[in-house]
């Protein structure tokens, strides 16, 4: 099994033509995605990549069947083309865009949840369930269908944690990578809370970092009511305060949010916290 | 984006908030014209993009115009937590009877703008927060109606104001949320607000923090962030017009990678094996050559770099544009100081042979690479 998407979720892309949006919609759709349609207001009709262009997303849906949405749009419309996809209850939305003010994430974020609708960042690599589908940026070839389940702030230390497991045997279930802001539609314990549910996820790789105190947060549920292995990884251990550490919600606030608050916390709860990146799959293979 | 206090006031002003009558002066004979103007005691206050300057002297009272000119050329001549003070404000002192604190803040973990207010003002009111967070009252603003004076009346309540005093707070801290809302406020604060023995609200000091993700709605500020007329240096700035994400440290390894958290690993890798990282360089996803030609010669421009160590996991980036970028920024740019490689993902056999065969040495593991750049910078010293 595989939390949130798989082989049967029909998507849509939102900012299809765009230059992004074209180009990863050829990845996904080279990965296996079932992709559906494609939304760029005045531009319904043409096709690219051999997938229709529609002008909203309800022809989207009505037509095509669209059942969640990956935006590609720039952060100035990021905020519209969401409240689109969560008024035709598509999920999950999966927002790729960088950039989006903290203003306009809290009042989508704050919309999809009163209808029960999963968002996915802003400013994500996305989901993959290996060899099932892909919704995101990420390379599709370092992921291998397997057991342990990840959730990760950052792209790239996930695609580094993310080969090591599939080097090690392990692949993974599903990979999310819940967004480097410092406002997110899904933080750690929604997730944790679904590989819970998920029988073929055996173990949790949790990547955190500098900011915030979502992974302060994730360990007192990992402690209370998690009952699978976790290793975790935090990155930022010598970040200095004050300073955005690339990511919008990658900085220490005066004295909250470092990283050796994080990593006291998941130790507390049982949690192994690797020092290195490459030590992730080797512990895990160690427990599993 | 960080706003200096009198533009924050300004803006406070504006939208009907009282302040104390004020006027911001650049040399020590406008400070004194200023106090001449205001009349009676003033407060000089050093103006700067950090906090605690307070703390740090940066704040002087003065009874005559003379000394006002006096404290207004030492303050003109300090340098705070690193940056100098190019102006003052010169404020009228008023007659204080309590010193409160209300401001609005994103809060990450909820989700949503929350509305602060506590009793105890013109503290570090995060101090407050963890010694005595019971003295901290905060209320969620629901997304769908905003800040509703109803909530902010029982925030009043909560913390002691009696009779006008809680519509008082009350308007405050509705006007707060409309600028917030209006501006895309991070974070906006008055502390202390003043309740002055006449039992006049002011707001004595400003705290206003733009969100850089909203600049395209503020053009006025994006142009200002441009012009850098703002906290940062020169290689913040270039690093800014390009996309690119750049952090000084003090350090002597310069480091460029790709993505935010890998950025982070690599500055934790390099400090376990006991070198110091000179700063952070994220060139973002799916960089081309030229991008990484950029990022070489913002890292190699700090003085205090000794070793170049880029480290790239190719995903949408590619190794080969990435490795172009190294080539043209040697040829270009001139790298004379030692260089560390990592290059791994992507295109990595077609990314990895054209540094080889322009003689450049490629590791393929983090860790390697991060002893390899210590050991260089330790060399150097």
């Amino acid at each position: 099994m595989t939390i949130l998407i798989d082989k049967n979720t029909k998507v849509v892309v939102q900012g299809i033509t765009g230059h992004q949006g074209s180009y990863h919609t050829e990845a996904m759709k080279a990965y296996g995605t079932k992709i559906v349609a494609g939304v760029t207001p005045g531009k319904g009709g043409q096709e690219v990549h051999g997938i229709p262009v529609v002008d909203t997303i309800r022809e989207a849906k009505e037509e095509y069947g669209a059942t969640a949405s990956i935006i590609f749009v720039p952060a100035p419309f990021t905020m519209d083309a969401t409240f689109e996809a969560i008024e035709a209850e598509l999920s999950p939305i999966v927002v790729i865009t960088e950039h989006v003010p903290v203003k306009d994430e809290i009042k989508m974020i704050h919309a999809a949840k009163q209808k029960g609708l999963i968002v996915i960042g802003p400013n994500t690599p996305g989901v993959i369930s290996p060899e099932e589908s892909k919704m995101g940026i990420m390379p599709g070839h370092i992921f291998k269908k397997g057991k342990v389940g990840v959730i990760s702030r950052s792209g790239t230390l996930t695609y580094e944690i993310a080969s090591g497991l599939t080097n090690a045997g392990l692949g993974q279930s599903t990979a999310v990578g819940i967004g480097g802001d410092p406002v997110t539609g899904t933080n750690f314990i929604d997730i944790l809370e679904m590989f819970k549910q998920d029988k073929e996820t055996k173990a949790v790789v949790l990547i955190g970092e500098i900011g915030g105190n979502a992974e302060e947060q994730a360990a007192e549920y990992i402690k209370k009511e998690f009952d699978k292995p976790v290793v975790a990884f935090i990155a930022g251990k010598t970040a200095p305060p004050g300073k955005r550490m690339g990511h919008a919600g990658a900085i220490i606030s005066g004295t909250a949010g470092t990283a050796k608050s994080k990593i006291e916390a998941l130790e507390k709860a049982g949690v192994r916290v690797a020092a290195k990146p490459r030590d992730i799959a080797e512990i895990m293979r160690e427990i599993l | 984006m960080k706003l200096f206090e009198y533009e924050a006031k300004q803006i406070f002003s504006q939208n009907g908030l009282p302040i104390p009558k004020g006027i911001v002066a650049k040399t020590p004979d406008e400070a004194e014209e200023a106090a001449r103007a205001i009349g009676g005691p003033v407060v000089v206050k050093s103006q700067v993009l950090v906090g605690g300057r307070g703390k740090s002297g940066g704040i002087k009272f003065a009874d005559t115009p003379e000394e006002a000119k006096k404290v207004a050329e030492q303050l003109l001549k300090m340098k705070i937590k690193g940056l100098p003070v190019e102006a003052v404000l010169v404020e009228q002192k008023l007659d204080v009877a309590d010193e409160i604190y209300a401001g609005i803040t994103v809060d990450r973990a909820r989700r949503k703008y929350v509305a602060i207010t506590s009793a105890e003002g013109g503290v570090n009111i995060e101090e407050v927060a963890a010694t005595a967070p019971e003295k901290i009252i905060k209320r969620e603003i629901p997304p769908e109606w905003g800040l509703l004076p109803y909530i902010s009346r029982e925030m009043a309540k909560a913390i002691g104001l009696k009779g006008k005093q809680i519509n008082a707070l009350s308007n405050f801290l509705s006007t707060l949320w409309k600028i917030a809302d209006n501006y895309d406020a991070e974070l906006i604060e008055i502390n202390p607000l003043i309740i002055t023995k006449d039992n006049k609200f002011y707001a004595a000091d400003a705290r206003l923090l733009i969100d850089d993700n909203s600049l395209f709605r503020h053009k006025s500020f994006e142009e200002r962030l441009e012009k850098g007329t703002t906290e940062l240096n020169e290689r913040e700035l270039e690093a800014l017009e390009h996309d690119m994400s750049y952090v000084e440290l003090d350090g002597d390894v310069g480091i460029i990678g790709n993505g935010a958290g890998l950025v982070m690993a690599t500055l934790d890798a390099v400090s376990m094996y006991g070198g110091k990282p000179a700063n952070f360089l994220d060139v973002g996803g799916g960089a081309e050559a030229d991008r990484m030609e950029i990022a070489i010669r913002i890292v190699l421009s700090n003085p205090k770099t000794k070793v170049l160590f880029i480290n790239i996991l190719g995903g949408i980036t590619k190794c080969d544009e990435m490795a172009k970028g190294i080539i043209a920024a040697r040829d270009r740019v001139g790298i004379k100081k030692p260089m560390v490689i990592r290059l791994v993902g992507t295109n990595e056999e077609e990314g990895q042979k054209i540094l080889k065969d322009a003689g450049i040495e490629v590791l393929t593991t983090l860790d390697d690479a991060a002893m390899k750049a210590v050991e260089l910078a330790k060399a150097g010293e």
